[in-house]
Formats: structure tokens, C-alpha cells, sequence
């Protein structure tokens, strides 16, 4: 019985099946209308996240299967001082698989300990998200068809952003990535990701605080928001806030075949204005997180 | 300075000068009923200074679980007062119940009775990290 909790709980070639599995999904999905037949889905979400709650109860759906939970810790018996362990073991008895999205990190891992069912993490605080992880790769496998030599962007709270470290390190095991790190000083990547991931494994990558600077050389733009609450004060906030906020403009100098994407929700960080161009993928990336997640609730429950 | 040799027990020499204490509370050594000796500030050829700690008795723990907070320190058991073995520390691979996770934001700290474990990342640089969040142990 295997869980999901980190990205790297899955070597390469099972990231690979995952793909191919979604793209059979894609390309056949009356083949699996049918595959989860008495099957649950229990999501036990101890925070809300209405989005990926309902992509993965959209995917249980699609499969047949049916779906139980809650969707905050008010409305679970975590409210009443139960533990995570006694509460998934409880589950396990009701479900056939559990995604768990938790502000404490490691819940998941602690869940995963304890249930006799398949744990898939949907988010663990600030930690780790490898379902947006596998979405991201199946977005950037359908939009280009792989994943080597590809030079990727990420722009935007590059500190932060939970979904910019794990993408880093899911990427770092293929050959001839670059990446161009895309923002305010403040924001810069930290540097134990750097040394870890980056320096480690002797990838080709570089700083800069300009978009402008970093557009034509990009395959894969990631966007993610500067949100107001990391600057320590207003002016410097209101100072940056523009610089990387992507406008019909700044793709001017852009590849054709550029990839733009962003882990949502957006706030002003892409101006609608970009959505209707073609190389807008952020809403189809959405569709992705649906199909990648079918293929895993099918691979934990080994159908 | 003379401190009586000591019969049967353990000596845990080139302690980066300074940690001593921190290395006798940890070990709780002011719970013995045995002599114990603690020298700080002894000069030391290959540290300059360097903290000492003489254990005349039997101390039932595996001295490794010190190696994350210093791992200079050589161990040096004495049996009959004769030293019949001095080895460096190791490294332990994981470390259970020993330092507790600072991040506010990991499950143990809201769930009380979870084991504190951390895991040996990297040899090279002690680094620790909680096996639930993945924080770096602060040693």
C-alpha cells in the first residue's frame, strides 16, 4: 500500500506512467467512467482549499468512484481534540483512499503512519503540495512534450511560494533544465533550496529582477503572486508590485511556443487581458490537476 | 589542577570549549550518584581550548546521540583504570525524543504524544531535519 506525500516519493519513470496514464485519460475517458465503481474517496480537508478539494472529488467522480468528508476542521472531529492518527484510522474503515490537505506539516506523513488506506497529501502548510506538483509536469509534458532542455522562468515570491520549490526539485532530475529565478530581491529564492537542489545537482540557472530581461529566452513562464504580506513595509510593496505583473506588453519579446502558467488563484499578477492568448495556460493547467489526479487515485489504488 | 583518575567509566575529551554545561545538562549528569568531573577551558593542541568531562561510573546511553551538538568530542572508556577504548563519535542516522521540532507550523506540536524524530541529511554538515516537516534540527 503506497501514499503520496512528497514529490519525490515517486521516481521518474512512475512521473512518467502518471503522464501517460492522464493522457490516456484525456484521450479515452470512457475507458474509465467506470474503473471506481464502489470505490470512496474520503477528503479530509482541515483547512479549506476549494479548489483542490474539488478537483480531486471532480476526478473521483469522473472515475466512477464516490466521495465523503469535510471540508474545514470545524466540521471534523479534529474540533473535538481528536488525533490525526485516530482519525484516519477511523476513515480507513469507511473509505478506500484518502486525500488530506492539513495546515500542520507532516500531518499527511503521520496519516499515512497510521491508515490502512492510501494517503494522498493535497497540502500540508507551507510544506509540500505534490498533486500541484504533478499537475505542473503534466501541463509542461502536454504543452511540450517533455521535459529536458527546457529553460524555465519562475517569477513572482520565489521564497514563499511552496509550489515554485517543489516544481524546482521535480524538474532538477531531468537533463539540461535551466532555470531563470524571476524576482524582487526580497523574494529570492532561498538559499538552502539553491545549495540543495541547484548548486547539488549542478544545474545551470540565474537570478535576475527583471521580466522584461528574462522573456525571449523563456520556454516555461510560472507565474506566481507577490502577495502584500511578505514586504515589511508599503512603499516597497506598491514599488515592485508592477514589475512583475504580466501584461500582453511584456509578452511582446516572448517565445511563440511559450508555456505561461500559474498554480492559481491569480489575483493581479497576470492581467486578464493575457488569458485569451494562446499561450495562456494557466486555466487548461487546471484541467491537468483533474486528469493527474485520476491517474494517481488509480495508480494508490492499483486499478 | 588534579582530578583523581577515575576507575571505570567514561571520559568524553576535546569538547569545543564552552559546551560542557550544555553537554552535562543534556546528559542530565547532575542526576549520577558518581563522581563526575568537568573541566572547561583546558588547552588543547588541536583546538586551542577545549572542555573535558570525567564520568567515574557506568552510563547506560549511547554517546553517538552527542555527536549532532559536538561532533569533535572523542570518547574514551575506562574499565579497571585502564582506557580499552577511544573513538570518535558518530553521527546517528536518526535521532528519537532527543531535541524537539522549533517549526510552530509541524504536526508535533500540536500532537503531543508524536515521537520527535529527526533524520541525518547531510553527514558532512550534521544537518538534521524533522521527519515530519522536514525543519532543520537546532542543535
Amino acid at each position: 500500500m503506497r501514499s503520496l506525500i512528497d514529490i519525490l516519493d515517486l521516481k521518474t519513470e512512475e512521473i512518467d506512467e502518471l503522464i501517460a496514464r492522464a493522457d490516456d485519460i484525456i484521450e479515452h475517458p470512457e475507458a474509465y467512467r467506470d474503473i471506481c465503481r464502489y470505490k470512496k474517496l474520503a477528503t479530509l480537508f482541515f483547512e479549506p482549499s476549494t479548489r483542490t478539494r474539488l478537483s480531486f472529488e471532480a476526478a473521483m467522480y469522473e472515475l466512477g468512484g464516490q466521495v465523503l468528508g469535510f471540508s474545514e476542521a470545524a466540521s471534523s472531529s479534529s474540533a473535538k481534540g481528536e488525533s490525526v492518527s485516530d482519525t484516519v484510522r477511523a476513515v480507513s474503515c469507511y473509505a478506500d483512499i484518502i486525500a488530506m490537505r492539513h495546515p500542520k506539516e507532516g500531518a499527511p506523513l503521520v496519516a499515512s503512519m497510521a491508515a490502512s488506506i492510501p494517503v494522498i497529501n493535497a497540502g500540508d502548510g507551507g510544506h509540500n503540495h505534490p498533486t500541484q506538483t504533478l499537475t505542473d509536469l503534466l501541463t509542461i509534458h502536454r504543452t511540450k512534450g517533455h521535459f529536458d532542455n527546457l529553460v524555465v522562468g519562475l517569477c513572482g515570491d520565489l521564497k514563499f511560494g511552496r509550489t515554485v520549490h517543489s516544481l524546482i526539485t521535480a524538474l532538477s532530475r531531468y537533463s539540461g533544465i535551466k532555470f531563470v529565478l524571476i524576482s524582487p530581491e526580497e523574494l529570492r529564492l532561498p538559499d538552502y533550496v539553491k545549495q540543495d537542489v541547484l548548486t547539488e545537482k549542478g544545474l545551470d540557472w540565474e537570478e535576475t529582477t527583471s521580466l522584461e530581461d528574462a522573456m525571449p529566452k523563456l520556454d516555461i513562464l510560472y507565474m506566481t503572486r507577490v502577495q502584500r504580506e511578505r514586504f515589511f513595509n508599503e512603499e516597497d510593496y506598491l514599488r515592485l508590485r508592477d514589475s512583475y505583473i504580466l501584461t500582453p506588453e511584456k509578452l511582446q519579446t516572448a517565445k511563440k511556443d511559450l508555456t505561461i502558467m500559474h498554480p492559481l488563484p491569480r489575483v493581479n499578477e497576470i492581467s486578464t487581458a493575457v488569458d485569451t492568448d494562446p499561450r495562456a495556460c494557466y486555466f487548461q493547467q487546471v484541467l491537468f490537476g483533474k486528469y493527474i489526479r485520476m491517474a494517481l487515485i488509480l495508480k494508490l489504488l492499483e486499478l | 589542577m588534579h582530578i583523581d583518575e577515575i576507575k571505570n567509566g567514561l571520559v568524553l575529551d576535546h569538547i569545543k570549549a564552552g559546551k560542557a554545561m550544555e553537554i552535562y545538562r543534556f546528559l542530565d549528569l547532575g542526576s549520577l550518584n558518581c563522581p563526575v568531573a568537568i573541566i572547561q577551558n583546558a588547552s588543547s593542541r588541536k583546538m586551542g581550548k577545549k572542555d573535558i568531562i570525567k564520568i567515574d561510573g557506568v552510563l547506560d546511553i549511547d554517546c553517538n546521540i552527542l555527536a549532532p551538538i559536538c561532533p569533535d568530542i572523542t570518547l574514551n572508556v575506562i574499565k579497571d583504570g585502564v582506557r580499552v577504548e577511544k573513538r570518535a563519535l558518530e553521527l546517528p542516522l536518526e535521532i528519537k525524543d532527543i531535541i524537539k521540532c522549533k517549526n510552530p507550523r509541524c504536526i508535533t506540536t500540536t500532537e503531543q504524544e508524536l515521537p520527535h524524530i529527526f533524520r541525518l541529511r547531510k553527514t558532512k554538515e550534521s544537518i538534521y531535519r524533522c521527519l515530519y516537516c522536514e525543519a532543520r534540527a537546532e542543535l
